[in-house]
């Protein structure tokens, strides 16, 4: 089960393990294809080209396998879609529910992954 | 910094946006289309549109990718997540400047930067977003199962979207500013009829209370001036559209008492060389066909008004 996305897709939890496990710097955008969830895509799109330092990945949330996005304790507390978390040496550095801008995105991506190139 | 010049320069890549970038392109004018968020604008947040000509139905997704990439195709250059910070649109030479610094030119200049949801503006709003407070009921309906949530809005959405979160929470209060529902008439009574739902009239959120997730609510009665807390776990927002105008605001660029932009049948505003298209335009009806429609209309008049300055240009030598 994965979404119909320009982002490269997380079906299952191994792929999590495995994304994070080879990649320092991993954002992974947990939706479904919904009003909040789409422009989070769409950023991270665009942002993929300018922060190639970074994984950009999204999961579906209605996955089973998703329970390893859903249940982690920093979502504990998230009551709106997208669930997008932010994976530095493979521990969460930051989690965000619902929509983000670019802003709030970029915010988070340079304090945690370093500006872009 | 030196900058760089097009025949048109489009703020805003919805599909009123990209229509004109289109057009344009493929009429050969040097076109720039520049956009705060990413392309598509509110379109891009449709699950479904169903009655764009052509297609029986395609995702808001689906259909502003294809409208990027037909107007990239024709040569149209786009900017995503940029923020304006300087304008001079009444010189013969429309300029801006970004963020970052980089300065355009332009012969012309089309506005097409739609509209976004109308948030509170309520303390504690950014804070539980995502926590607590939700924008979209069929996003985020099931994480209020078994649970008490208020709705805010009087219109079309708001009524419909209180009786369709009925589904998931055991109890709905929605709560409204003015006295009296500006939604249908059979909204209305299929809100009011739902033993679920719980009216509050006249009456506003002044802040929203909790730790990790929202807890509370404070609430005014706008005509008893009476305030109170009310425990619940979720807050809907459905309180209209405005128009994204903000960055023309105190400029030359005319605007009506909600701040749309005032243009004729032409597209054009009070502003020699500058256009305006789609949702931030003062008009009854917002759909993507007229979005389009809009861009058809001010992308004609920018390239009449382009060939024209060329014209006067030839003359002159």
């Amino acid at each position: 089960m994965v979404l119909p996305t320009n982002l490269e897709h997380i079906a299952s939890a191994a792929e999590l393990n495995e994304t994070i496990k080879n990649h320092p710097n991993v954002m992974v955008c947990c939706g479904r294809m919904g009003p909040m969830c789409i422009p989070v895509y769409g950023v991270m799109e665009e942002l993929q080209e300018e922060y190639t330092h970074i994984a950009f990945r999204d999961m579906a949330f209605d996955s089973p396998e998703a329970a390893a996005i859903r249940n982690l304790p920093e979502c504990r507390s998230f009551m709106g879609l997208p669930f997008t978390v932010y994976f530095k040496d493979g521990k969460v550095a930051a989690a965000t529910s619902s929509i983000q801008s670019r802003d709030q995105i970029t915010t988070i991506l340079d304090r945690e992954f370093g500006q872009s190139n | 910094m030196e900058s760089k010049h097009y025949n048109s320069i489009i703020i805003g890549a919805g599909p009123a946006g990209l229509t004109a970038g289109i057009y344009l392109s493929r009429a050969r004018a040097t076109t720039l289309i520049l956009d705060s968020g990413v392309a598509g604008g509110q379109m891009i947040l449709s699950h479904e549109i169903a009655n764009y000509p052509g297609f029986e139905s395609i995702s808001g997704y689906e259909l502003s990718s294809r409208m990027k990439k037909q107007a990239k195709n024709f040569g149209c250059d786009i900017m995503s997540g940029i923020s304006i910070v300087e304008i001079d649109f009444e010189s013969s030479i429309k300029s801006l400047r970004l963020s970052n610094g980089k300065k355009f030119t332009a012969d012309t200049i089309i506005l097409a930067t739609g509209g976004r949801s109308r948030n509170l503006g309520v303390a504690g709003e950014d804070i539980f977003k995502g926590r607590g407070i939700s924008y979209c009921a069929t996003c985020d309906g099931d994480f209020f199962t078994g649970k008490e949530i208020a709705v805010v809005g009087g219109g079309n959405t708001a009524l419909e979207e209180a009786v369709s979160l009925t589904k998931y929470a055991t109890k709905v209060t929605l709560i409204h500013m003015l006295d009296s529902f500006q939604g249908f008439q059979h909204e209305q009574d299929e809100a009011l009829k739902n033993p679920k739902i719980e009216i509050r009239l006249n009456s506003r959120i002044t802040a929203f209370n909790g730790k990790d997730g929202l807890e509370s609510v404070n609430v005014e009665n706008l005509v008893t001036h009476e305030q109170y807390e009310l425990n619940l776990d979720g807050v809907f927002v459905f309180i209209g559209y405005e128009a994204n105008t903000d960055f023309l605001k105190g400029r030359c660029i005319k605007l009506n008492e909600r701040n749309e932009i005032v243009v004729d049948s032409q597209m054009q505003t009070n502003v020699s060389g500058v256009f305006a298209a789609g949702d931030a335009n003062a008009k009854r009806y917002r759909q993507i066909t007229l979005a389009t429609a809009d861009g058809t209309i001010a992308a004609l008049n920018a390239m009449d008004y382009i060939n024209k300055l060329k014209t006067n240009a030839l003359q002159v030598v």
